[in-house]
């Protein structure tokens, strides 16, 4: 067993970490802290859950959300996808193992994976609106968010959701406040069967290693670790029993990674795009100076009474 | 018989200088809302595009409202020019003496359209302008379908993510290549002096005419048939 966190102390205790520990900021130049702080990781090992939706429940509870009353779909998942409510949900798997002819359930807890090279923040034009602390969280801030859904085209997981009501966008964060305080998430103390586990990275890592050297004991060959390196890492990590094929839990993408379109977007085409009008602007300029104006000559108003009255041409 | 060069609203009034009517006030108030329009949305557009334009959207009464009425403005736009593209695209059409315009357009911008115009009489649009026009349009058709597949508020289940991002790629190149056609288009009306009181007044002084436009005026003078849905007989 992952030893619990222990029960936060009582009294009100500072933050560990804050504005001075962003190591990006969206739209903006950061100047990043000296020391970086611990990195932190939730890992969540698919193999040991067992889909309650304690995490659900937590999420909704911990972060104060509603979700609307839904309808049964004939399926486990509820509710279908994600929303601004919902910053996580169990998406619900039954896949038939070619090798054993056996039916496995595969429950993955979908949410924010918190990368390290995060794709939202990337494409995100309001300065300030994500943020990537020191320890590895990427968050939105809402008073700076303008929903404009360009953190939803930019995520390689398809995580963020734009809210009907206030027109921001919301996705899990970590329980970045929990988190400051030296807790851990929502969810990870709501997982009845350690599931969910939190604490640094290479703690996490660790652990992971303990659970996949279990798990390939148990004739699961490929199991693993899911970091995925095309994101530079995340700060959400899963073991899977099947980490060669992660797309059969309900799509998880096998080598994720800021789309090239978005690279391009938020690269050149913002930079050459910018030098190109300046580059028309500062010709019109330069032919004025160098030319001057092209004006009517009196002998064109003079040919031109001529031709109305007939005379000329 | 070669295309007709002058709009059935196109009048010569004698007198000193000439003017010649140039734009009816329906055509002047219906492009100055497009150009509003295209500044508007250039600002706001340039305020999402690049971190060092956001403070544009201060203009706009801060991000989420410039985010709600960009692609309002953009729709107004998109009917706005089209009520232009009717007005102006039968005397936009290619012609051969484009081309030859084109070949020389290097004297054009040397300002030596003296020997120019020598070769080449122009009409109502010469080959620069109309290049312009096809490009706008264009560019219009472009934007606006890009727009409203990232237009989220309204029409984000109806696209893929993928398709998505490659509507917002599209969009953003349409949008910085028709600020340089816009650039090019006010530049060249108030580098030719003379140009601006056409889409102010309406009219333009016969010496322009005479100088820029030689074969419209002659047309216009001569009482040649202008626009065919304006001419009662068949040109022919």
């Amino acid at each position: 067993m992952f030893p619990p966190l222990p029960n936060p102390s009582v009294q009100p205790v500072p933050p560990k970490f804050g504005e001075h520990d962003l190591i990006r900021r969206s739209a903006s130049n950061v100047t990043a802290p000296a020391q970086r702080q611990t990195e932190v990781a939730k890992l969540i090992d698919v193999s040991k859950c067992i889909g309650c939706k304690a995490c659900q429940s937590a999420c909704l509870e911990w972060n104060d959300l509603r979700e609307e009353v839904g309808v049964n779909h004939g399926i486990y998942d509820n509710p279908l996808d994600l929303t601004p409510a919902s910053l996580t949900v169990m998406r619900f798997t039954e896949w038939v193992n070619p090798e054993t002819q056996s039916l496995e359930w595969l429950i993955r807890k979908d949410g924010c994976m918190h990368c390290e090279d995060p794709g939202c923040l990337k494409a995100c034009p309001a300065p300030g609106a994500i943020v990537q602390y020191s320890n590895g969280i990427v968050d939105f801030v809402h008073e700076n968010c303008i929903g404009c859904g360009y953190c939803v085209k930019g995520c390689p997981f398809n995580i963020p959701r734009i809210s009907k009501v206030d027109n921001k966008a919301y996705k899990c964060t970590l329980c970045v406040d929990r988190v400051a305080v030296g807790q851990g998430p929502a969810c990870q103390k709501a997982c009845p069967t350690q599931a969910i586990v939190f604490g640094t990275k290479d703690d996490m890592k660790k652990w992971a290693d303990a659970r996949i050297k279990d798990l390939k004991s148990r004739g699961f060959a490929n199991a693993g670790l899911y970091d995925p390196p095309g994101v530079s890492g995340t700060h959400v990590m899963y073991v899977l029993h099947h980490a060669d094929k992660p797309e059969i839990y309900a799509g998880l993408p096998k080598d994720p990674r800021i789309s090239p379109i978005v690279q391009l977007w938020k690269g050149a085409t913002k930079y050459a795009g910018l030098a190109a009008i300046a580059v028309f602007a500062g010709l019109g300029f330069l032919h004025h100076v160098v030319k001057g104006p092209n004006r009517v000559s009196r002998e064109d108003e003079r040919s031109a009474k001529d031709l109305t009255e007939g005379k000329a041409s | 018989m070669s295309a007709p060069e002058a709009a059935p609203s196109d009048h010569v009034h004698p007198g000193d200088p000439v003017t010649v009517d140039r734009y009816t006030a329906g055509a002047r108030i219906n492009h100055w809302i497009t150009a509003t329009c295209l500044v508007l949305l250039a600002l706001s557009g340039l305020a999402l595009f690049h971190p060092s334009m956001y403070f544009l959207t201060g203009l706009f009464g801060g991000g989420q409202w410039t985010r709600a009425i960009h692609p309002w403005i953009g729709v107004v736009l998109f009917f706005s020019f089209c009520g232009l593209f009717l007005r102006f695209f039968r005397l936009n059409f290619w012609t051969r003496s484009d081309t030859v315009w084109m070949k020389g357009f290097r004297e054009v911008l040397a300002d030596r359209e003296e020997e120019h115009e020598e070769l080449v009489e122009i009409g109502k649009y010469n080959a620069g302008q109309k290049v312009v026009f096809w490009a706008m349009s264009l560019l219009i058709v472009v934007l606006i379908s890009s727009g409203l597949v990232i237009w989220d508020q309204y029409f984000a289940q109806y696209s893929t993510l993928e398709q998505k991002q490659v509507a917002i790629l599209v969009h953003s190149l349409a949008a910085v290549t028709i600020i340089c056609v816009w650039i090019v288009h006010v530049y060249a009306a108030i580098w030719v002096r003379g140009t601006i009181r056409g889409m102010t007044r309406g009219s333009v002084t016969g010496g322009w005419a005479w100088r820029h436009h030689r074969k419209w005026l002659r047309d216009l003078v001569s009482g040649k048939p202008k626009d065919p849905n304006a001419s009662a007989t068949p040109a022919e």
